[in-house]
């Protein structure tokens, strides 16, 4: 019974999602969507991924990572080669910008997630910026002037890729692998006792994390025409950080209504740049004032139906509850 | 079952055990009695493979498991309940319980330990769909022994299953380790509280700063004129 309730709301949100994406794409063939909305719907889906892809690392596996833009980076610039220098197609190059962030994120990771603390949060922030220092002086790929990339990203790869992340992590926190994740998140030394390998998992959620964020570079370089080290600085992963937090650690559908609203917000406000971060700011206090845990704390909007469907159904909600 | 044999354990510089051996019998209740900070859980962590020795060995049905991965270790039949409990708070009890059986993939034994563990716990299946975080300090401490049981261990780690907990529920706390003692589960048990660990175990061993200071049976310790000094505050 519950599985079947399950299965349903998986394939009911489908339903919708292949809806939206249809009525988007009709909206866009017609010329009736002008450029800038198009573009920001794109910037809202790559961000969605961004936001989804740290969730796994943050908010189920409890890892604090607060170089994300470096693995977008990493993704941008890699795909963009493979396009612009070495004349594959789209597909390929955001598989290659994928695998070769999800690389630098097990390079970083199997070190530093041995250790029990704060180590990742020290190497991934070293990483970022390494990453950008690194670009800005390799000629091949333009140094600080950056690189030209054709513009490929389309509204099905950025809707389908962003499907795909969501989809992928949402059944990875519901897995065997997500418990482990989540429990590492409650109580490392207990999850040990448990003869979890923490280390393995650890790494794991990592590794998925990064390459998502990979696949965002990929399609965040070929939706503009020119990517530079700059675009990928310390106030990106901040960006992106503030998703999580702002929706909530533990919560992926909080993550993307954070990266949806933030990603309108930053868009209206891009033409003045001091205001959007005053406002920006005072978005962030606000929500940390009046819901400290975030917009949605641990919960996931689904359990919100679920408890309004019990309450109105007289009885107590016997479905099991997702921690996640 | 289990011989530990002269192991040293150190935290960087700082030597927690120094050459500490013992030996557990299968079915026996063993205690480990010492003050705060005489090594108690580095002894427990070390076996249950969270540290591991930099000398010395530890023989589990003579085969050496010193240094091994925890998980190893937990999949040949030794779990660790950790001092201070470590329940997942965001989760619900049953889901801790499912967590202590991570390694297995027998549905239908876990299925059959999961009533066990309600039997001998009948709180815990009354608050099954409650998130752990918000049970009681005894309610949790009898998740984690739950937890632990859900590997289904034949030798069982307890680290001060008495911490921070009322007198009354200390005593239904032990006198739930005897019964899954009796069960057939064999148990090493470390406590302050000497006066409910020795009323409980078959044998005992007393621990200052990191060396084992004495040991015998549990009526040897209880009479014992150093331990009734040191440890049951009595004359
Ligand atoms: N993580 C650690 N790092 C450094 N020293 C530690 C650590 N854990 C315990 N110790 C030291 O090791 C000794 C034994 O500690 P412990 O095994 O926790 O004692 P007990 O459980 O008997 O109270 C103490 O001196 C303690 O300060
Ligand atoms: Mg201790």
């Amino acid at each position: 019974m519950t599985i079947f309730k399950r299965i349903n709301g998986f394939w009911l949100s489908m339903v919708l999602a292949i809806v939206f994406f249809i009525v988007v794409q009709l909206l866009i063939s017609r010329g009736i969507l002008n450029s800038f909305y198009i573009n920001t719907l794109f910037y809202m889906a790559i961000n969605i991924i961004l936001a989804v892809s740290l969730h796994l690392i943050i908010g189920i596996t409890g890892q604090f990572s607060i170089g994300h833009a470096g693995f977008l980076a990493v993704g941008a610039y890699a795909s963009a080669v493979m396009t612009m220098k070495l004349q594959m197609p789209f597909s390929l190059a955001l598989l290659a910008g994928g695998v070769t962030a999800a690389v630098a994120g097990l390079l970083i990771g199997i070190p530093t997630l041995r250790l029990k603390g704060d180590y990742l949060a020290i190497a991934t922030l070293g990483f970022g910026e390494i990453v950008r220092i690194i670009l800005l002086n390799v000629d091949y790929v333009g140094g600080a002037s950056g690189m030209t990339v054709t513009h490929l990203t389309t509204w099905p790869w950025v809707f389908a890729c962003m499907l795909i992340a969501i989809i992928v992590i949402a059944n990875f926190t519901n897995s065997t692998h997500g418990r482990a994740c989540i429990s590492i998140r409650e109580d490392e030394i207990a999850a040990d006792s448990m003869g979890i390998n923490t280390t393995y998992y650890k790494v794991t959620a990592f590794v998925i994390g990064s390459f998502f964020a990979g696949i965002a570079g990929g399609l965040y370089a070929h939706n503009f025409y020119i990517i530079q080290p700059t675009n990928f600085g310390f106030l990106k992963s901040f960006d992106i950080l503030i998703f999580v937090v702002l929706g909530g650690l533990g919560s992926m559908s909080g993550a993307v209504i954070a990266a949806i609203l933030l990603t309108v917000v930053s868009t209206f406000l891009q033409e003045y740049p001091e205001t959007r971060m005053i406002i920006y700011s005072i978005v962030l206090i606000l929500v940390m004032l009046y819901r400290p845990k975030g917009l949605l704390g641990t919960q996931e909007l689904t359990s919100f139906f679920r408890l309004r469907k019990a309450v109105e159904g007289g009885k107590q909600n016997d479905n099991k509850h997702t921690v996640a | 079952m289990l011989k530990v044999d002269s192991i040293d354990v150190f935290y960087g510089n700082i030597q927690a055990l120094k050459g500490v051996s013992l030996e557990i019998n299968e079915g026996e209740i063993v205690t480990f009695i010492g003050a705060n900070g005489a090594g108690k859980s580095t002894l427990l962590k070390t076996i249950s493979g969270l540290l591991k020795p930099k000398n010395g060995d530890i023989l589990y049905e003579g085969q050496s498991i010193a240094g091994k991965a925890a998980q190893m270790i937990v999949k040949q039949g030794i779990s660790h309940v950790p001092e201070g409990r470590r329940i997942f708070a965001n989760m619900t009890v049953e889901e801790n319980l499912e967590l202590g059986a991570f390694l297995r993939k027998d549905k239908n034994e876990i299925q059959k330990d999961f009533e066990k563990v309600y039997h001998l716990f009948p709180r815990l299946h009354e608050r099954r769909k409650q998130l752990a975080g918000t049970l009681s300090g005894g309610e949790q401490q009898m998740l984690a022994i739950g937890r632990a049981l859900m590997a289904r261990p034949r030798l069982l780690l307890l680290d001060e299953p008495s911490m921070g907990l009322a007198p009354l529920l200390v005593k239904t706390i032990f006198r739930i380790i005897e019964e899954i003692n009796s069960s057939g589960t064999t148990i090493l048990l470390v406590e302050q509280n000497a006066n409910m660990a020795l009323s409980v175990a078959d044998r005992a061993y007393v621990i200052e700063s990191g060396r084992v200071v004495l040991s015998g049976s549990a009526e040897e310790l209880n009479a014992s004129e150093q331990v009734k000094m040191a440890y049951l505050g009595g004359h």
